[in-house]
């Protein structure tokens, strides 16, 4: 197995989560994307975790912390996107411009 | 130790390899782009369970199971109460992307990023091979945890906390102004 | 930084071979007993004390209970304290120091300061203070109730501490400094009462006739200087008596001869005499000290200074020069004696008779008899000051300059009376008064160069006897004139206040007994004191074993015939006398009213043309060209004001608005970007980071 194969499943994974964040209209779709990244980002960790046959483990307990402040992130972002239903009763990221200037 | 694309095909490990990063490339992408907003979020589903394959094929057991009780088991859950409760529109035709004059630049921009950082990838690691291993230990994982990384540990318990303690702020109802 | 190191004992030996001279002739190679020491390593102060005096009083002089003078007497006490404790440390050890400090380096050439103390310097020093100290404790009651008592003596601390730089310097540079200075002060000095205009005319005389020879100084220094590669004395005197030959030996000529002119200026000799006896508008303390002893002094120690360039004993350098300096030493000191004659004024006599004295000493450097000019320089500063203080005194009792406004005056100031006979006595040259034993040392050495390969020597010889009888005459006259017969003014004379008196008596006691320092065959101190100098050389100079006794024979009788000729004339019934005389002798009475009709010549040679003719054409050039050139300026800058507005206005106006418009349009454009979608802003930044990922791949 090559390295270089799961680096580029994960390199694939982060840019269509990107394409996800730009895209998406509606924010849960949004948090889903950004899911995508974070996913990426824990198997290019994991990886060189055992390419470089760490002692540590530092790759692998990294994205352990990154799984729980993930879910963490998308527990608060769900909480936020129902906030935010109950004061503009809508979850389409466009109509959400009051911040424009 | 570099390998050659036919090498590549020898090894039974890279077919299995195929076998799974495949369908989770599809998933992802089908979540980027469904237009059904449940099936997008199942097709996550299927993404992290690719993605959690790879960590078993990685030996990295405990992480693995981890994606799976997490992420499959409870974020996905986060994200269909909300997409519950706000009401998203369900169904196929649901117009759930911006259109087409930001697909495009979008899309432009994940595949420069992709390109880049893949042309980084192999100028750097170009066939390099993962040498044999050996599964990582629980044991050994969870020993390192509170040891070296006690820190780290109590600090994400704290962040989880607070993760609590600020989702049930948000989500209580606004209460009555005492007059 | 002393610089007497190996270079004296290398002279020394140079010196002590140098074969013609032998041991009798002046090869007076001393060993030098103190050649570093506090004493020397500080004598700097003698030249920094009296300017900083200077500048103290004219900052504070008004507010100090003697209204500054107690700083400036202060000073010059010091300077004469000093002095006289150098003087006699030279004389009984000899002293050969040069203390420098470097101050700039032009190119090749560096610039010292410094002070010397040798021989000639601290005899200048030991003048330069004690007849210093003797006139400004003078000046303190004959200034009394000046109108501009404390500037005074700013001017005169100035000039002292001049005076001090000029005798001091090692080197070119700082000799013109102080000379320089000096002039400044005379300038000052002289114009003391510029409330009169002739005061001004006068000063303006003096300052003018003293930079014409000074052009010709800087030029000799500069032709000296370059030849040799440095200012310093002791360079240009090594090359000398080293004999090297070389670009200083090629110009030698004319640096001399110019050097020589600037040293004319300055000492007053003929034609340059013009200037001093116009200088005695200042105040008499001014003359005594200035323009009698010390200043007027300066050429005659120039030329010591630079004397074995002079006296050129090998014949490559400067030697030729001399012949031109006794002849025009020869010639000031004869005609100018038959000036002071028809003078009633007796500043004025006195004024000719210091230039005819010049004359003397002058005479004696070009016939390289450095002792016996430096000698007459010396004994002259006592009498002459003594005389001149003298006569202030006389003019302070009766507010006349004039002598028709005095006359028998010896019974009612009876102190000024014997001190101004000791003066005269002294100045005509008696035995054994100062000026017998100088003016005879003088005469024999002219008569030796005249003997030993200076042939016009003998006739300046002859001029010079001559001179010692007109001398003598004048001076029979002025006393005859002033202390004798009746009194013809009509104030009320009265003896001179002690602070007047006591410095004449001083200067009385200077008079008498400065001679004898020098008497050949007996005491020769002076010379051996002389004789310590940097760098130290024998200078070559003929010295006398004794007295050459047809010289004193002769001298002496045509003195006193003088003075009973002069007696007959003058002593009964003075005021016809001079209306006879004039009757008598018009032809040569009207010459020497008329000064030679050199003031004239120069009025009408350089003065008026430039008043005249050369100021209308000055005039002009300034209305047209000049005052053309500046209001051409005047329009183009207002034409250039009004384009650069124009610019200001169009251009930086215009760039400002523009930056403003710009800057407000571009926020326009710019607001649009906030569009308030985060997905945007997200995209955005992700674009950063592919660049800044390539940025690194890259690099």
């Amino acid at each position: 197995m090559t390295l270089v194969q799961f680096l580029i499943v994960g390199a694939a994974l982060f840019s269509m989560g990107l394409y996800g964040v730009i895209t998406r209209k509606n924010a849960v779709l949004i948090l889903a994307s950004v899911e995508l990244m974070l996913a990426a980002v824990n198997i290019n960790l994991v990886t060189f975790d055992v390419y470089l046959q760490d002692v540590l483990h530092s790759g692998q307990i990294f994205s352990l912390f990154i799984i729980a402040l993930a879910a963490a992130e998308v527990g608060i972002g769900i909480a936020i996107i129902l906030m935010i239903f109950r004061n503009q009763r809508t979850a389409d990221v466009d109509e959400l411009t009051l911040m424009k200037g | 130790m570099t390998v050659t694309v036919s090498d590549f095909f020898r090894e039974s490990a890279n077919w299995a390899f195929l076998v799974i990063a495949i369908p989770t490339l599809y998933a992802g992408w089908r979540t980027v782009s469904s237009n059904n907003i449940v099936r997008a979020v199942l097709y996550l589903v299927v993404a992290l369970g690719g993605s959690a394959a790879l960590f078993f094929m990685l030996g990295a057991e405990f992480v693995g199971w981890t994606v799976v009780l997490v992420y499959i088991g409870a974020v996905i859950i986060l994200f269909l109460i909300g997409i519950m409760i706000t009401r998203a529109p369900l169904g196929q035709e649901a117009d759930l992307s911006h259109d087409r004059n930001v697909k495009a630049p979008a899309a432009l921009l994940s595949t420069v990023m992709f390109g880049v950082i893949t042309w980084g990838l192999l100028d750097a690691f170009s066939n390099e091979a993962i040498a044999p291993f050996e599964p990582t230990s629980t044991n050994e994982l969870s020993l390192l945890i509170f040891d070296r990384f006690v820190i780290p540990f109590e600090v994400v318990s704290f962040v989880l906390l607070a993760a609590l303690i600020g989702g049930i702020a948000l989500a209580r109802k606004d209460e009555e102004v005492a007059s | 930084m002393t610089r007497i190191t190996t270079l004296a004992h290398q002279l020394i030996a140079a010196a002590a071979e140098t074969g013609e001279h032998g041991a009798e002739e002046g090869a007076h190679a001393i060993e030098p007993g103190i050649v570093d020491g506090p004493l020397v390593e500080l004598a700097w102060l003698i030249v920094v004390v009296p300017l900083v005096a200077a500048f103290l009083i004219a900052f504070f002089g008004k507010k100090l209970p003697m209204k500054g003078w107690e700083l400036s007497f202060g000073s010059i006490a010091f300077v004469g304290v000093y002095g006289t404790v150098l003087f006699f440390v030279n004389a009984t050890e000899g002293i050969v120091y040069e203390g420098t400090l470097e101050v700039a380096k032009l190119g090749s050439y560096v610039i010292e300061w410094g002070w010397m103390v040798d021989g000639l310097s601290i005899m200048m020093y030991f003048l330069v203070g004690v007849v210093g100290t003797l006139v400004f404790m003078y000046a303190k009651g004959y200034m009394h109730g000046d109108i501009r008592y404390t500037w005074f003596f700013v001017s005169f601390s100035l000039f002292a501490g001049g005076m001090l730089v000029l005798v001091s310097a090692p080197n070119l540079i700082q000799l013109i400094v102080g000379w320089e200075l000096v002039g400044v002060a005379s300038y000052l000095l002289i114009g003391h009462y510029w409330e009169d205009f002739a005061n001004v005319d006068a000063a303006n005389k003096a300052f003018m006739v003293n930079k014409v020879a000074d052009a010709a100084l800087f030029l000799g220094a500069i032709i000296m200087a370059v030849s040799v590669g440095s200012f310093s004395f002791d360079a240009v005197l090594d090359v000398v008596v080293n004999g090297e030959a070389g670009a200083l030996s090629q110009y030698a000529f004319w640096a001399g001869l110019l050097i020589f002119i600037g040293a004319m200026g300055k000492s007053a000799q003929f034609p340059l005499h013009v200037w001093l006896p116009d200088a005695m508008a200042g105040p008499t303390p001014v003359s005594a000290l200035m323009h009698a002893a010390t200043m007027v002094t300066a050429g005659v120690y120039l030329l010591g200074r630079l004397f074995p360039f002079y006296l050129d004993v090998s014949g490559m350098f400067a030697g030729d020069v001399r012949n031109i300096i006794i002849i025009v030493g020869g010639l000031t000191l004869f005609l100018t004696g038959f000036i002071a004659i028809v003078q009633d004024d007796i500043k004025k006599v006195l004024a000719y008779s210091t230039v005819s004295q010049l004359g003397y000493m002058i005479a004696a450097m070009g016939a390289g008899a450095y002792t016996a000019g430096l000698f007459h320089l010396f004994t002259h500063a006592f009498f002459k000051a003594l005389l001149f203080l003298g006569a202030g005194s006389l003019i302070h009792a009766v507010h006349s300059n004039n002598m028709s406004d005095m006359g028998g005056l010896r019974k009612k100031m009876p102190i000024t009376f014997w001190t101004f006979m000791i003066g005269t006595v002294a100045l005509v040259g008696i035995f054994p008064f100062a000026g017998f034993f100088s003016k005879d040392e003088i005469l024999a050495s002219m008569k030796y160069a005249g003997g030993h390969g200076q042939g016009v020597a003998n006739f300046i010889l002859v001029l010079g006897i001559l001179g010692a009888f007109v001398t003598a005459f004048y001076m029979t006259r002025a006393v005859a004139l002033t202390f004798f017969g009746e009194y013809k003014g009509t104030a009320h004379p009265h003896e001179s206040p002690k602070s007047m008196a006591y410095p004449l008596i001083g200067l009385s006691f200077f008079a008498i007994t400065a001679g004898w320092v020098n008497i050949p065959g007996v005491y020769t101190g002076f010379t051996d004191w002389l004789a310590t100098r940097v760098p130290l050389t024998g200078i070559g100079d003929h010295h006398p074993e004794g007295f050459d006794w047809p010289i004193v024979i002769i001298s002496s009788l045509t003195v006193l015939l003088a003075v009973f000729i002069g007696w007959r004339v003058y002593g009964k019934d003075a005021e016809t006398q001079i209306a006879r005389d004039r009757i008598r002798i018009p032809g040569l009475w009207t010459l020497w009213e008329n000064k030679y009709y050199i003031d004239d010549l120069y009025m009408s040679g350089v003065v008026r043309p430039i008043m005249g003719p050369v100021a209308r054409v000055v005039l002009w050039v300034d209305m047209n060209l000049v005052d053309g050139i500046a209001n051409g300026v005047g329009v183009g800058a207002l034409g250039l004001a009004k384009g650069v507005q124009a610019i200001d206005t169009a251009v930086i106006d215009g760039a400002y608005n523009a930056t403003g418009a710009g800057t407000g349009g571009a926020g326009t454009i710019l607001r649009k970007s906030f569009t308030g979608r985060v997905q945007q802003y997200a995209a955005f930044s992700f674009v950063g980071v592919i660049v800044i990922a390539v940025l690194f791949i890259i690099f």
